[in-house]
């Protein structure tokens, strides 16, 4: 059985928080007798990850995911519970721990902006205590696996977004950390650039059975790398689970198009008692609920004269964005 | 801490900020044209206020010279090492670029005073040490161990002291967020540091020598180079780096309990 590497228990945290009322006198009032209050942004969750499992951080803007993130790699200090990280204290950042993790954030950079990247890889290589031949040879082995090459010898100024990113995320890994900590790592990436990062951390993670945190608001991101999500509303846990068992219960139909050889086919169709959505001419277009599906198309193969169908799964960020606003989900 | 570790950090930071710096040639040559020039000027300066009077505080010019030439080494090192680090924590606070720093097993702070290095800095130190070579030899100083062991320990405290308040005004940015004017302060404090305590009143004499402690910083290693300073202030000025030292990494410490990091 796997064991947890992350084990959070009762986690809070608060901040103090200004606020400003608008237009001259607000400013004036803020600046002699400035209001502040403390804002609850995490309140009491409690979550464990295994060893070499993707979880997908899920939630709206300011929703509390990258707080939970930076009190798991221990940037934050908790206001109450308890976050154990690969058997250490986060926010007491003892050298192993920090050996063992690694952030990447997708909108803030550490590379040396004016050198190419090859510098600040063996600049980190030092921090973390590596000879210059061990350093070489994870560069070369990262660089393979992120396919860059030329790029690592031109200024980082120079360089696109993409191939920025997969620069940092060299940097990020040199010194193959046990646990990814990923802040929107493919925000502002073009298509391609996504699929080439989400690819490569999933080699990543096979390779090296490395647990990986992720936040994003992509769905593809999560959809492709994440088993499991954990959806975060308010600062509170609204669902954590498998994310296929969430999208059935978010999704429970499908929408099947049928386009039968006739029209009289098509309204033989409409009239054999199956929920129809619309009809045009020979095109009908029914709903199935997932776990009929099989049998449902079955007996409409069977029996009508089918021509072509087409099933249509709901836009995936449709159906996610209905967990963004919710508080509660059983599943 | 692993020594050998920290050195060969040290290495890599002096290489990859030199190589950084390099890639503006230019940015370099007026930086260097500015450090002379700036030198002129205060030599320039310091010799007009002598010039009715033969002595300001009990200081003859040429001994005066000294406290410039001790005063240009210490501006050389601020604009090599303090300015180029400590302005930028600043930076990494409000763009939250210190999770970086905080992540990487190595201690924070000596990752953040000496990350970068300015090397135009580097010839104002050696304005500062051609000066003071100039000083010794129209002061007539006799060059002894005891006298070098002292001036070394001296300007290494007043180094610490500087480096210190620096990092202790930056270091509030956690709480305040900016505190660049605090810094600037600071450093125009500083320029008072090129003329002699003594020609000061009573009143400034006690706030500089208390509250910001800027007569620690060039007066007391030039009286060494003068023979004119008593053990005691040797002392106190070892004492006084000491504390502040501590203190500054002490309050660091304390101070990143409430980092909270910028928002994403």
């Amino acid at each position: 059985m796997l064991q947890n590497i992350i084990d959070v228990r009762n986690l809070s945290k608060s901040f103090d928080i200004s606020s400003k009322e608008p237009g001259i006198k607000g400013t004036i009032k803020h600046f002699f007798r400035r209001q502040t209050k403390s804002l609850k942004v995490i309140k009491d969750i409690s979550f464990e990850i295994k060893e070499g499992e993707i979880v997908g951080f899920l939630g709206a803007n300011g929703a509390g995911k990258t707080t939970i993130l930076k009190m798991l790699c221990g940037l934050i200090y908790p206001s109450e519970g308890s976050i154990l990280v690969s058997g250490y204290l986060p926010f007491r950042r003892k050298e192993n721990f920090l050996k063992n993790i690694t952030l990447i954030m997708g909108q803030k950079q550490q590379l040396i902006w004016d050198l190419p990247p090859i510098e600040s890889f063996y600049l980190n290589a030092s921090i973390y205590d590596l000879d210059k031949f061990e350093a070489k040879k994870r560069i070369k082995k990262l660089s393979e696996m992120l396919e860059i090459d030329e790029e690592l010898f031109l200024p980082v100024r120079k360089l696109s977004l993409g191939q920025r990113m997969k620069s940092e995320l060299l940097a990020a890994l040199i010194h193959e950390p046990n646990i990814l900590f990923l802040d929107e790592p493919t925000l502002g990436l073009d298509i391609n650039a996504q699929r080439n990062l989400r690819e490569f951390l999933q080699k990543y993670n096979k390779e090296t059975n490395a647990t990986i945190c992720l936040t994003s608001h992509y769905m593809k991101d999560i959809t492709s790398l994440c088993k499991r999500v954990i959806c975060v509303h308010e600062g509170t846990i609204s669902y954590d689970g498998k994310l296929d068992l969430l999208l059935k219960k978010l999704s429970p139909v499908k929408e099947v198009l049928i386009v039968c050889r006739s029209e009289e086919d098509a309204i033989k169709l409409e009239n054999s008692g199956f929920n129809v959505k619309n009809k045009i001419k020979n095109e009908i277009t029914i709903k199935i609920e997932n776990n009929s599906i099989t049998s449902s198309l079955k007996t409409i193969l069977n029996n009508f004269d089918i021509e072509d169908l087409f099933i249509n799964e709901p836009p995936i960020d449709e159906v996610i964005g209905k967990v963004l606003i919710k508080k509660n989900y059983d599943i | 801490m692993n020594l050998r570790k920290y050195l060969k950090v040290y290495k890599k930071f002096l290489h990859t900020s030199l190589a950084s710096e390099f890639e503006y040639k230019t940015n370099i040559l007026v930086d260097l044209i500015t450090a002379i020039l700036s030198l002129i000027g205060s030599i320039f300066l310091l010799s007009i206020f002598f010039q009715n009077n033969g002595y300001i505080g009990g200081w003859k010019f040429e001994q005066a010279l000294i406290i410039q030439g001790i005063y240009t080494i210490l501006n050389g090192i601020t604009n090599t090492w303090f300015n180029p680090n400590l302005t930028e924590i600043v930076k990494h606070i409000r763009e939250g670029t210190l999770d970086f720093v905080l992540l990487k097993p190595i201690d924070s702070q000596f990752f953040i005073s000496l990350k970068k290095i300015n090397p135009s800095g580097f010839l104002e130190i050696m304005l500062g040490f051609f000066l003071l070579l100039f000083c010794i030899r129209i002061n007539q100083i006799n060059l002894s161990l005891s006298f070098l062991i002292l001036s070394l320990i001296t300007i290494s405290c007043s180094i610490c002291i500087l480096y210190s308040l620096w990092f202790f005004i930056s270091t509030t940015t956690i709480w305040f967020v900016k505190t660049w004017n605090a810094i600037e302060v600071l450093r125009s404090f500083l320029y008072i540091g090129r003329f002699p305590l003594n020609s000061f009143s009573f009143s400034l004499r006690v706030f500089f020598s208390i509250f910001i402690p800027i007569a620690f910083i060039t007066t007391i290693p030039s009286e060494v180079f003068l023979g004119l300073s008593q053990l005691w202030k040797i002392l106190l000025e070892v004492i006084v780096a000491s504390v502040f030292l501590i203190t500054s990494r002490k309050f660091w410490l304390f101070a990143l309990k409430f980092y909270s990091s910028a928002s994403s």
